[in-house]
């Protein structure tokens, strides 16, 4: 997990595999540079597939930004663990988290870009949703 | 109705045999229509929440629930953990100290619901739901544990013919019809746990 500081949205991606967060990771970087906050996480507690809370917790509080923060899901679990660590988070935190429902690289890809210009929360989950509406 | 603090562990630890001795049951139904971690997301949950005894049975029964919860919710890793880690939070958090049966009705309600919320589903998708909602049912109308058991046995039952609409099975279509839900077979299981323990208990 990495991150930047900067008022660009941050960024989090979660999926079941780590190496499928962590190639999408890179394929923001590859974009974007350094310019916004990033965070990766995926696999269960025991390092299979999966997710875990603590661990998407973690990474929301890595990519953290006074801007928010998008997270990009892949699966179910996925989503449901994100929402979870979302509730977790506190009160002030949890009104600056998306969830977006995208696909998890393209939809990061593009949150990543549009975050990387200097838009809203709003407008980063929007390009990202906007890529399959 | 209350469970002293044997009662409440030995509550706990019926909950996490349930889930340990039937771990490869529940993993093979999911291999056959979801992604096969059930079984074992379940054990490690469960192990976890029996890693925190003899401490857990200490606390009051909705402080213990809540604690369920959080550990399943923290440890579980699929879709299921913070499903049944919901269900065990609010439960507990809707339960008085000292509750009687009415009031285990009412947070057990609550509990189902917060659960429908945050898979945004309900009866009828082919979830763990399938079996809560009937379960709930007939524990509000009166049923006895054994009455509760058989209608969970069944509800889960009733799921191999459902289409499924939410969770990983619902990318299976149609081919999810003639399998058992996982996790309404893992929730009748833990019910069937539960009753068995706090009837024994009553009884006693």
């Amino acid at each position: 997990m990495k991150s930047s500081n900067s008022g660009n949205v941050g960024i989090v991606i979660v999926s079941h595999s780590p190496k499928i967060a962590e190639g999408a990771a890179d394929m923001v970087r590859q974009m974007v540079g350094d310019v916004v906050p990033l965070a990766w996480t995926g696999g269960d507690i025991e390092g299979g597939l999966g997710t875990n809370v603590a661990e998407i917790v973690e990474a929301i509080e890595t990519a953290w930004s006074p801007a928010g923060v998008a997270i990009l899901v892949d699966l179910g679990g996925a989503e449901t663990n994100s929402e979870m660590a979302v509730e977790m988070l506190t009160e002030d935190r949890r009104a600056r988290v998306v969830i977006c429902n995208a696909p998890v690289v393209e939809g990061a890809v593009i949150a990543a870009t549009e975050s990387s210009g200097g838009s809203s929360l709003a407008a980063v989950k929007r390009s990202a949703e906007e890529f399959y509406a | 109705m209350s469970l002293d603090r044997a009662a409440r562990e030995k509550l706990v630890r019926a909950l996490a045999e349930s889930m340990i001795e039937h771990a490869d049951e529940l993993t093979s139904l999911d291999q056959a229509i979801g992604d096969g971690d059930h079984g074992l997301n379940m054990k490690r949950g469960f192990e976890a929440v029996l890693a925190t005894l003899p401490g857990l049975a200490d606390k009051s029964l909705p402080e213990m629930l809540k604690t369920i919860g959080m550990t399943l919710v923290m440890k579980v890793g699929g879709a299921s953990g913070p499903l049944v880690g919901t269900f065990f939070m609010e439960f507990g958090k809707a339960l008085p100290e000292q509750p009687v049966r009415a009031d285990l009705v009412a947070a057990t309600e609550k509990a189902i619901n917060a659960v429908k919320a945050r898979g945004r589903s309900d009866a009828g998708q082919k979830t763990l739901l399938d079996v809560l909602v009937p379960v709930q049912i007939v524990f509000a109308e009166g049923g006895d544990a054994k009455a509760i058991a058989a209608e969970a046995v069944q509800a889960a039952d009733r799921t191999t013919p459902m289409l499924a609409i939410r969770g990983r099975a619902s990318f299976l279509g149609e081919r999810s019809i003639g399998h058992m839900d996982p996790g309404s077979r893992s929730a009748s299981l833990l019910i069937r746990a539960a009753v068995a323990t706090i009837e024994f208990e009553e009884n006693s």
